[in-house]
């Protein structure tokens, strides 16, 4: 048992990714114990078993809430790929609030005026939210490679000029006077739920896990296998060196903040080409931009792993649906992924203190063989 | 003569390295002390753990025959240990006298007494023969004032034992005689000197003993006047070492670099830092490009290769003009380039070893088909070219260069920029830094490269590289070709003066 122990602790110790991730799986441990022990505080009795129903969420109505914990993570996903995705070419996408709200509206828009395109009508709807978010995401990255303005400053003031935007856009014209909000996409628009609905039944899942899993698997593929990728790459990891290698360095910061941005205008599609949900027309920021940065981190900015923080957090959003029925209030969730994100933000510190320990651990065994052998 | 400086057994052990193991050093007073050795053979760190900048393992250290613990630079300027670091540590906006009591000033009802300090500088800097004004700021002094300044500062806090970290990196050869001058001068007034170096001649202008570190051990310490260069070399590297580059007489074919008139224009300085520089570089010929540093040079390559736009005159690179073309069209037309600084520009650091040996060819076959990277091709070359260029790391071609030493560094961007089959190679001080087995082996291949019939134009701070390796010398100063030299009929110090501008001549 304890050789298992240090086996693994040596194995983990001898790759980094291995020591982030280790790093990311303690972040959420502390998120957690953090919720369980504001949960205690807030109501003892029911603390353990409510706790306990929030990790086994997607659980507890068999494939119905397993396909919720899908539909709850799909825009989360792709909002953390948007960010993990600029920040693999060394830049920080705060403005994925904004190009999801951009790729938002375009959809709702097309979703309620654009009727006549029969079945393409949902596909146009959400290749019209990626064009808008590449559109938005373009501003900042033009403004970086151009005139070296920071594209957090940038894309933070564009998140809220396209809050504003959108309320003025939606009161203009997407209005539904009737029922007080935002006007619904036709049915033509809604995402298809296609065969899902068989394999879970009674959830609110669609093709938009599909849609998000493809642009992990692009995004992968196109990091690690494809020379634009290794362009991209290089220049996040170094202006000059790519710049020194002949690269077109400003060409790579617009196109990483364009796909970038395309796939947050997605999200946002994916967020309201549903039923039941409606664009909020008041000046609120949407927040799933600000938790992909999180998952971004949790994910360790790669794709495989933003998908796999992704589902977590539709899995721990899932639980939380059921957090009322043990008298707490579902946004324990809320604070529970804010812990989650400030030690995630801890992640350089939480890797140094895995660190340490597995050289300490391992050390101590290996120097214990060492002396038996020189004996 | 009394011992000030006495480490027994000192041993210091990193992550993967012993730095120090069972060091003894001792230092007398009075004398001058040259701790000898490769990058990487533990001078730094022994001087680091003296100076308190590290704990030592194992070991003890005494200061005048009294044992100590070092915990902080604090404790060892106490001790009347002074530092002068390689890169010096002025506030550059200061003037010479504010640096100087930096830490120790004096003070009446809390505000500052500038004259006492003042008056103390004078009769320092007076003894012991160290012209400079107190009232000159440090951006505006030269380099070698700068580094009076810094011995300065350590006289002023009393110290008697000093160490200086490779002092002649910076200077001209004037300056290092200056220097060594004084440093004899300190002497005889009884501090007690550390000379850290890898440059066997000036241990044989200045030093008393001489002290070799070899992979963390002591190799020995011998009396300098005793020994020859030869054996001070082969004590430090293992080896024997060739003070001479071979090479055969050049044959220097057509013309593949021309420059005309070039000009360059600062946006931060607000002028032209090359100005109206011409020269041409041929075919199997070692054109080199003496200076001070940050007479243009930096700006003169960034030109050439294209990281700087040229506000005049003209590139010609095999006939054809690139004066305004892009950093990969040069590339492309032949040309490659081994930059001044290695880590900021000529590596991804954070990018294995393989994908850095293919920065400029990512994009061409063999290693890309339809846009994808080809695995297989890049592995190969890159095992090939560490093969051949001898880059040793700990795990092959996947190793982060990040995690490289620097030699191998370099070693890894000369084999790409090698092995690239350009015309014209540009390499920008490619030995800074290294140990002398490294640039031994870099000089044979520039040599090896100029009779494969490439034009080479080196850009080199140090006057032993630009005389043994140049066929054509041209000297910069301030941005201004001063002069263009044979190497057979020029001696060092005739260059020196160029260099420093009190001489110039018209280009030919």
């Amino acid at each position: 048992m304890k050789d298992l122990w240090t086996k693994t602790l040596e194995r983990i110790g001898r790759s980094p990714t291995r020591i982030e991730a280790t790093s990311s799986v303690m972040a959420i441990v502390c998120g957690l114990l953090f919720g369980l022990a504001l949960m205690l505080i807030v109501n003892p009795l029911e603390a353990f078993p409510g706790f306990f129903t929030v990790i086994t969420g997607p659980f507890q109505e068999g494939l119905r809430s397993l396909g919720n914990m899908f539909y709850f993570g799909v825009p989360i996903i792709l909002t953390g790929l948007s960010v993990a995705f600029a920040f693999k070419t060394g830049l920080f996408n705060i403005g994925a609030t904004g190009q999801l709200t951009m790729g938002a509206l375009t959809a709702v828009y097309i979703g309620v005026n654009w009727g006549f395109l029969g079945p393409f009508h949902w596909v146009v709807a959400v290749l019209g939210a990626m064009l808008a978010g590449a559109l938005w995401g373009a501003i900042p990255g033009l403004l970086k490679a151009f005139r070296n303005v920071h594209e957090v400053v940038t894309s933070i003031m564009l998140n809220y000029v396209a809050m504003y935007f959108n309320t003025m856009i939606i009161m203009n014209f997407l209005y539904d006077f009737q029922a007080s909000r935002t006007a619904h996409p036709l049915p033509s628009a809604r995402l298809p739920v296609l065969f899902l609905q068989n394999i879970f039944p009674g959830s609110r899942i669609n093709i938009g896990i599909f849609i998000a899993v493809f642009f992990v698997a692009i995004t992968h593929i196109l990091l690690k296998k494809t020379t634009f990728g290794y362009e991209l790459k290089a220049t996040g990891f170094s202006r000059d060196a790519s710049r020194y290698a002949g690269m077109n360095e400003k060409r790579n910061i617009v196109l990483a903040m364009v796909i970038a941005g395309a796939i947050s205008g997605v999200a946002g599609a994916m967020m309201y080409l549903i039923p039941g949900r409606h664009l909020p027309y008041e000046t609120i920021l949407i927040t799933e931009g600000f938790t992909g940065i999180a998952i971004a981190l949790l994910g360790l900015s790669a794709p495989i792993g933003v998908m796999l923080a992704g589902l977590f957090y539709g899995a721990l959003h899932q639980g939380g649906t059921y957090l009322q029925l043990y008298d707490f209030r579902p946004e324990i969730i809320d604070i529970i992924i804010a812990v989650i994100i400030y030690f995630s933000a801890l992640s350089l510190f939480l890797q140094k203190i895995v660190k340490t320990f597995i050289d300490k651990r391992t050390k101590a065994s290996m120097g214990l063989s060492e002396e038996v052998e020189t004996r | 003569m009394e011992i000030v400086v006495n480490m027994q057994g000192i041993t210091k052990e990193f992550p993967g390295v012993i730095a120090n193991d069972k060091v003894d050093f001792d230092l007398r007073q009075g004398e001058i002390h040259a701790l000898l050795g490769e990058n990487g053979a533990g001078k730094s760190t022994l001087m680091s753990v003296l100076f308190g900048l590290f704990h030592p393992d194992e070991g003890s250290i005494s200061i005048r025959g009294e044992e100590v613990r070092i915990n902080s630079p604090r404790d060892a300027t106490k001790l009347g240990i002074g530092m002068v670091h390689q890169h010096f540590k002025l506030v550059h906006n200061f003037t010479v006298a504010q640096n100087i009591i930096l830490g120790e000033e004096d003070t009446k009802n809390g505000l500052l007494t500038m004259e006492k300090s003042i008056d103390k500088i004078r009769k320092l800097s007076e003894l012991y023969k160290l012209k400079v004004d107190p009232y000159a700021k440090i951006e505006d002094i030269s380099v070698g004032q700068q580094q009076r300044v810094e011995i300065l500062k350590m006289l002023y806090r009393e110290a008697d034992i000093l160490i200086l970290d490779e002092p002649t990196a910076v200077l001209t050869p004037q300056e290092i005689d200056e220097l060594i001058k004084i440093l004899k001068s300190l002497a005889q007034e009884g501090k007690s000197i550390i000379l850290i170096t890898h440059k066997l001649k000036e241990i044989k202008m200045a030093a008393d003993r001489c002290t070799v570190l070899r992979l963390g051990k002591k190799i020995g310490t011998v009396n300098v006047k005793k020994t020859t260069n030869e054996e001070l070399a082969e004590m430090m590297v293992g080896r024997e070492i060739s003070f001479t580059i071979d090479k055969k007489k050049a044959e220097a074919g057509e013309v593949v670099l021309k420059v005309e008139r070039l000009c360059v224009h600062s946006d931060r300085s607000k002028r032209d830092v090359v100005k109206e520089m011409g020269f041409e570089v041929r075919k199997g010929e070692i054109l080199c490009i003496a200076g001070i540093e940050g007479n243009g040079q930096t700006e003169l390559v960034e030109a050439l290769t294209g990281l700087r736009p040229i506000s005049g005159g003209s590139v010609v690179l095999n006939g054809k003009d690139i004066t305004h073309a892009s950093i990969r069209e040069r590339s492309l037309a032949g040309m490659a380039h081994v930059p001044e600084d290695r880590q900021r520009h000529g590596l991804v650091l954070d990018y294995p070893l393989e994908y850095n040996l293919i920065l400029q060819q990512y994009f061409a076959p063999p290693f890309q088909k339809k846009g994808f990277l080809q695995f297989a091709p890049i592995r190969s070359y890159a095992e090939k070219l560490i093969d051949a260029f001898d880059i040793r790391t700990g795990k092959g071609a996947i190793a982060l260069a990040r995690n490289m030493s620097g030699g191998n560094q370099q070693k890894a961007i000369i084999a790409r920029e090698m092995s690239r089959h350009t015309d014209l190679l540009i390499a920008v001080q490619p030995t800074r830094g290294l140990d002398v087995g490294a640039i031994e082996y870099i000089h044979d291949l520039l040599v090896s490269q100029r009779d494969e019939g490439k034009a080479v134009l080196l850009i080199s701070l140090d006057l032993y590289e630009v005389m043994s390796l140049s066929d054509r010398i041209v000297v910069i100063y301030e941005g201004e070709n001063v002069g263009e030299f044979d190497p057979a009929s020029v001696t060092e110090r005739e260059l020196g003066l160029y260099m420093s501008g009190s001489k110039r001549r018209e280009a030919s």
